[in-house]
């Protein structure tokens, strides 16, 4: 089945504790979609991004993604919570990209890329490094090779975040807000190399404040707010005429 | 401090005072008279015979003592910090049981005094006479003689090793903890398992943290080995006092020894000295240097090879 959704949530619902975070998250990504969340912080939508990966638990309703519901599998008419293993191979299939990057801070930029081929495909060394060299080629940072995080810019770093992400071959690719960290200057080389990961046909869920971005790459646009979506369109048509009150004073706060 | 002097408005150099930092001179004056008072007490005791000192200094008994010192030290330090490390490990997993029993096992090895442990282990034998090692419900197996493996030399071993993995574990749960959390949700993200983030991502790291006080835990082991001496363990203390016991010449013999511990603390000093400087900073040098570590990350290929 090609056409069942990457990501699938219904009625999804999450919280920290005794503070609801998702109060019924319903939402869906077709495959080779490029999804972009807004909303303002504190609305939940980095928190559905983690859910999506299994990084946070889902407390309610149901979160299907690469045709499998996240945490359980289906066993003898019963779900069964996932063993960490269980986890592992499920997040194999999915890239993350994290706002404050989390670069392994021990490992030059190629063992960053080299290291989950390594250590959890078990590619041969060698290999694995041929490979990352590679990826870190089409990220533009080949020369930055054997450079530790610190001794990179933002952008820099981000880059290889992206190239780390992608160096198990993942079906779908989530980034949590991939720019907010970086100085002005710095967005576009980041923002590049998501677009052509977009032209690719990569999907992607894209949790970003870059509106911009949204309108040029994105298929989709949904606006977050209080653990809740409150719209979803085209981006060009949500952004020229949105219905929800609290979707334009976040749009007109931001533009 | 500046010496070159200022010129004034109509540049004429106008050379500069010398400061006197009288709180300086004072103290050192003070600090002088008080220790070369003590000092002259010892040194000048008519009591004290300082010929015996020197003959005792290297009496092949004493510097037997020094190498089973030594060998205790190191060893009962690599028990107690491979133990430590998995103590740590099982005091922050996810498991309850893990958790409680290395919690358990923390607080029965600092609370009791090491001095008893000590002599505990060397009395095994009162509790198990023979230490038998066999597959159940048969007749297959190893036995021993306590006494014989309970020697002084074992139980110092085992008492300093267990007693030091319980401190330690402390030491490396702090490192682990102070690994940004950022590394581990990456780690995970990229489809590691638990076990793997930690020995991959989070260890490694955890090292520059932990690497500096184990510098100084070894320092401290080499005396506390002192307390050996009640389990006849023949390090130096044992062999010093068995000298005194013979002659009565109590303080010299102390002196001896303190002389010698002084010098092996001063080495180990600047071992670790060494040790911080090279890996304090960078903990990934390490991770290169060989052995274990070396195995759980890849060798990084020469710059000039790859492009």
């Amino acid at each position: 089945m090609n056409d069942e959704p990457v990501v699938l949530a219904s009625d999804v619902r999450m919280s920290y504790g005794d503070t609801q975070v998702l109060h019924g998250v319903d939402f869906s990504v077709a495959p080779g979609e490029v999804s972009c969340i807004i909303g303002p912080s504190g609305s939940g939508k980095s928190t559905f991004l983690r859910c999506v990966n299994g990084l946070e638990p889902v407390l309610g309703g149901s979160l299907r993604v690469l045709g499998e519901q996240v945490g359980y599998s289906l066993r003898d008419g019963k779900y069964h919570a996932w063993t960490p293993k269980e986890f592992a191979a499920f997040r194999t299939r999915i890239g993350m990209v994290f706002q404050r990057f989390n670069l392994f801070a021990h490992q030059s930029a190629l063992e960053n890329v080299a290291c989950a081929p390594i250590h959890v495909g078990g590619v041969p060394g060698d290999k694995a490094r041929e490979l990352a060299m590679e990826q870190l080629a089409q990220v533009g940072l080949a020369d930055h090779a054997h450079k530790r995080p610190h001794q990179l810019s933002g952008g820099q770093q981000q880059r290889v975040a992206i190239a780390r992400a992608l160096a198990m071959n993942p079906t779908l690719m989530l980034f949590d807000e991939p720019t907010s960290a970086l100085d002005p200057e710095l967005v576009d080389e980041v923002l590049e190399v998501m677009k052509k990961l977009a032209l690719d046909g990569m999907t992607m869920v894209v949790v970003t404040h870059e509106i911009g971005f949204a309108r040029e790459v994105g298929d989709t646009l949904t606006f977050f707010d209080e653990g809740v979506v409150v719209e979803q369109g085209a981006p060009a048509e949500l952004l020229a005429d949105c219905k929800q009150p609290r979707t334009r004073a976040f749009l007109s706060s931001v533009l | 401090m500046r010496t070159e002097p200022i010129a004034d408005p109509s540049g004429k150099p106008i050379s500069i005072a010398r400061t006197w930092h009288w709180g300086r001179w004072l103290a050192g004056l003070i600090a002088l008279v008080v220790c070369g008072w003590l000092v002259a007490l010892v040194v000048a005791n008519p009591r004290l015979d300082w010929g015996a000192v020197l003959d005792y200094l290297f009496d092949p008994l004493i510097l037997s003592g020094i190498l089973v010192t030594i060998e205790i030290s190191v060893l009962a330090t690599v028990v107690g910090l491979v133990l430590g490390v998995f103590l740590a490990v099982m005091r922050l997993s996810h498991n309850p049981v893990l958790q409680w029993l290395a919690t358990l096992y923390i607080w029965f090895f600092r609370g009791t005094p090491v001095l008893v442990q000590l002599i505990f282990w060397y009395n095994l034998a009162f509790l198990f006479p023979e230490l038998i090692l066999k597959i159940p419900f048969t007749m297959i197996g190893l036995k021993w003689d306590t006494n014989q493996v309970m020697t002084g030399f074992t139980s110092a071993m085992l008492g300093l090793g267990l007693n030091l993995a319980a401190y330690f574990a402390e030491t490396v749960r702090a490192g682990i903890q102070a690994v940004d959390r950022g590394q581990t949700e990456a780690a995970y993200a990229l489809g590691m398992t638990p076990g793997k983030r930690m020995r991959v991502i989070v260890l490694p790291q955890a090292l520059r943290i932990i690497i500096p006080p184990t510098g100084n835990e070894f320092i401290s082991m080499l005396k506390t080995t002192s307390l050996v001496y009640v389990v006849a363990g023949h390090d130096l203390m044992t062999n010093a006092s068995q000298i005194y016991k013979s002659n009565n010449l109590i303080m010299e013999l102390l002196i001896v020894a303190s002389l010698w511990y002084m010098l092996m603390t001063a080495v180990a000093t600047v071992l670790q000295g060494r040790l911080e400087r090279r890996f304090g900073s960078d903990a990934v040098r390490l991770v290169r240097g060989g052995g274990l570590a070396a195995r759980v990350l890849p060798r990084q290929p020469k710059p000039e090879g790859t492009r």
